[in-house]
């Protein structure tokens, strides 16, 4: 198991590592939250919200040169139901927010965000009446992800700490799903 | 040429040519607003210039006290090879221009967007609504007076 932490009970001291201990005793034990959050971030299922040229990358980073799936995301569906993580992939207008916003509502807990890029971090090059300037503004956002647009390997980084934040999520102990995310206001 | 598409134009009725000017070849020609869908109709149906394609439709804010829109509308003729400029001025208070939508279809579009970008109307179009900004948004984004970051609270954005 891959991060989780497992405790074998009854095993005997045998020569080699865990896994034949395992096979012999034929169970293992484990803390609840770890295997939730193990599976968790193992079957991440995308919402591919490509907006513009960002979406290109996304693209690539499914594509068999650099392999979304070796991450367990290579489900990428089309409609937000079946979805668990928005990779938000392009510039966001106002006008585009409100649908950006609705999908994401549509996606069932526990959900998580991708900011994909420099134009959905922060409006990017866009400093305009028309560009919202970084969709956190209307989004809980779990990872940005910089670049304009980002390389495949950087949007896998961003899923892989995505994952490592998954990992420390609690379902059942005392650490919240979510810690909420402080943004200090602007100093006008 | 060009001579003859000045000439053409100034028969149609007196004074309905304002200013023409001709920089490398190319003819502008400025037209009083009431004359433009007869002065297109005119241009597009004449079998020597033919002007048969509407290639853009678009506004300048020249942000003056008189005059302060320009509507400017670039033609094509297919047969000739030739391009023609056409201006026509709006006011600040009323800025109201004819549409030529029943002289080139694909001007519908163009009207839209000059409207929702500068705020003049076009009368006789059949559809003057916004095209890109929202409905219920109150200003116009291409106007010199409008800030670059637009108005604040403007635009909603969902909660949180």
């Amino acid at each position: 198991m891959n991060g989780a932490r497992v405790e074998w009970i009854g095993g005997r001291k045998e020569k080699g590592m865990g896994l034949e201990q395992l096979h012999s005793d034929g169970f293992l034990t484990a803390r609840l939250d770890d295997v939730i959050a193990w599976a968790r971030k193992n079957s991440l299922w995308p919402m591919p919200m490509g907006i513009s040229c960002c979406a290109i990358e996304m693209m690539a980073t499914a594509s068999p040169r650099f392999d979304i799936s070796r991450f367990g995301s290579e489900v990428m569906r089309f409609t937000p139901r079946q979805c668990d993580v928005m990779i938000v992939a392009g510039t966001v207008t106002f006008k585009m927010a409100k649908v950006v916003r609705k999908i994401y509502d549509q996606m069932p807990d526990p959900k998580w965000v991708i900011s994909m890029g420099a134009c959905a971090s922060s409006g990017g090059m866009f400093r305009s009446y028309s560009v919202v300037q970084g969709i956190d503004q209307f989004l809980p956002v779990d990872v940005f992800v910089a670049g304009c647009p980002p390389r495949p390997e950087a949007l896998l980084n961003g899923l892989m700490e995505l994952q490592k934040k998954i990992e420390r999520e609690r379902t059942f102990g005392l650490i919240p799903k979510r810690a909420p995310l402080h943004i200090p206001e602007p100093t006008a | 040429m060009n001579q003859r598409i000045v000439e053409k134009l100034s028969s149609l009725e007196q004074g309905v040519v304002e200013t023409s000017e001709e920089f490398r070849g190319e003819l502008t020609v400025t037209l009083k607003a009431e004359a433009i869908v007869r002065a297109c109709r005119m241009l597009r149906d004449d079998p020597e210039l033919a002007f048969d394609m509407l290639i853009d439709l678009t506004a300048v804010d020249r942000y003056r006290p008189e005059a302060r829109f320009e509507v400017v509308y670039h033609l094509y003729s297919l047969n000739n090879r030739r391009y023609l400029a056409l201006k026509v001025h709006a006011d600040e208070d009323h800025p109201e221009v004819p549409s030529v939508t029943g002289v080139w279809p694909s001007a519908n579009w163009h009207e839209r967007e000059t409207f929702d970008m500068f705020g003049i109307t076009f009368s006789g179009h059949p559809d003057m609504r916004r095209l890109y900004m929202p409905e219920e948004f109150e200003y116009y984004p291409l106007r010199k007076d409008f800030p670059l970051m637009g108005v604040p609270d403007s635009l909603p954005l969902p909660r949180r």
